[in-house]
């Protein structure tokens, strides 16, 4: 593939950097907020996941085809409206036509204009790159932002209420009766925070590359 | 051009204001009736769901003119009044003097047995919550409860709105005796306790919220219900008496 095919090398690389090399939430740090908020339970954390993956791309697109045109003394404001009137948006919707996930995800839709992820995106990236590479940057970092969210839920609800995605897996392969319990601290935040640390203590150990020179 | 220029800055700003204004006005003028078709719709669903009714929300309005036979609106002397029940905004009656708040009511029938619908309202950690008790005919059992939320957290308080908080309200009872002791949610130890259930690890704030809000909302509906009481044991007089003119009856014959 040339190099100003749709999938070049660099695009391809990024839409895979954030998954690992430059993971937002264990490599940057951000976003970590949420990630502790909405993991209790899987389902929260993946649709929360989809709506971070539409409004980071379509706003790092619409950033990146005003980009000549934001004055750079406002460039935040804009930034921030952008993603605002997106959120709504995508509030709105949800609330018209998927009332039930709307309900899931009550408060933490609005939160999604306080994902720093997605600023950082649009001062990093949007305002400096095309719409086509914009929008693939936008995939590849919600997509490094969706998997920890999901690994994180996935272990705090199968281990703090014996349930995967509402299913009670536990109940069903008769683990509680030979005396099991689930994990009450699991559910509480700091669990989240520290699922997180194991995470990027597992990426840092597979991952040379994180590791700073001294 | 110089888009660094303050007028370019200001021009830009006020276009960028007015096309974002514009495209959210239609975006919620347009998906208005939407929403509120699917909150009056949920709303239905719910107060089926505490006597016992399931449906998906497209069969809630056929499901909820089936069962649901009688709506009244009640002041707080018990009496009733004209008015809609389903239409009266909960959120705003309970904002005002005790006195002035109207009580909707809804009474139910499910193959032959009434039940006494009594929605709730109070507040969460994070916000509002909301439900309805449906009541025994003898308005003293608990035939069963829904709670929702708007913003509770998830997997702790909002666990409000699950089968397997809200089956533990079912035969719990409201009165002792004569006494108005309504449900109350707390930390273990609930097996024998007939006006207590179980609270939500990690949700007590808002498992505070739904004691409260039984209290304070069955409350007001006191009048109502000891006038209820005092029918029933009428009756039920009544009947004893008839019962023991029929076996005088049958004697003297």
């Amino acid at each position: 593939m040339g190099q100003n095919s749709l999938l070049s090398k660099k695009n391809i690389k990024l839409l895979r950097d954030p998954l690992n090399d430059n993971n937002p939430i264990t490599v940057q740090a951000l976003g970590v907020c949420s990630a502790l908020a909405i993991t209790v339970q899987l389902k929260p954390a993946i649709v929360m996941a989809i709506s971070v993956m539409v409004v980071l791309s379509v706003a790092n697109v619409l950033i990146s085809l005003m980009r000549n045109l934001i004055p750079n003394r406002i460039r935040i404001i804009v930034q921030l409206i952008v993603i605002a009137t997106l959120v709504i948006l995508v509030d709105e919707v949800l609330k018209a036509f998927v009332y039930d996930v709307s309900k899931e995800l009550s408060v933490f839709v609005g939160l999604i204009i306080t994902n720093c992820i997605i600023m950082g995106r649009l001062e990093a990236f949007g305002m400096a790159n095309k719409p086509w590479e914009s929008f693939l940057d936008g995939i590849g970092s919600s997509f490094g932002y969706a998997w920890i969210l999901i690994v994180v839920a996935f272990f705090r609800e199968l281990l703090g209420s014996g349930t995967l995605y509402g299913y009670p897996v536990l109940e069903k392969i008769g683990l509680y009766e030979i005396g099991y319990e689930n994990n009450g601290m699991m559910i509480l935040p700091p669990m989240a925070l520290i699922t997180v640390g194991i995470i990027i203590w597992i990426q840092r150990m597979k991952n040379k590359k994180l590791i700073e020179s001294k | 051009m110089d888009i660094n220029k303050n007028s370019f800055t200001f021009g830009f700003t006020i276009i960028m204001v007015i096309i974002v204004a514009a495209l959210l006005s239609v975006a919620y003028i347009q998906l208005k009736p939407f929403q509120d078709r699917n909150i009056e719709l949920e709303k239905k669903q719910n107060i089926l769901s505490s006597v016992g009714i399931t449906v998906d929300r497209d069969n809630a309005e056929s499901a909820y003119l089936t069962y649901i036979k009688n709506e009244i609106v009640l002041n707080n002397k018990g009496e009733q009044v004209d008015g809609s029940a389903f239409d009266l905004d909960l959120g705003k009656e309970i904002k005002k003097d005790p006195d002035a708040q109207l009580l909707p009511l809804f009474i139910s029938e499910v193959d032959g047995a009434i039940r006494y619908i009594i929605p709730l309202r109070g507040k969460g950690l994070w916000g509002p919550i909301w439900g309805f008790i449906a009541l025994e005919d003898d308005v003293n059992k608990v035939y069963g409860a829904v709670f929702d939320h708007e913003k509770e957290t998830p997997g702790l308080g909002a666990e409000i709105n699950t089968p397997m908080f809200q089956k533990s309200f079912t035969g719990k009872t409201i009165f002792e005796g004569e006494v108005f002791t309504p449900i109350k949610v707390i930390k273990g130890g609930v097996e024998e306790d007939m006006h207590a259930v179980d609270g939500i690890s990690g949700g007590t704030i808002t498992s505070n919220g739904v004691s409260d809000m039984i209290y304070e909302r069955l409350n007001m509906y006191l009048p109502y219900l000891n006038n209820m009481k005092a029918a029933i044991e009428v009756e039920r007089v009544m009947a004893q008496i008839d019962s023991l003119v029929i076996i005088n009856d049958s004697i003297t014959e």
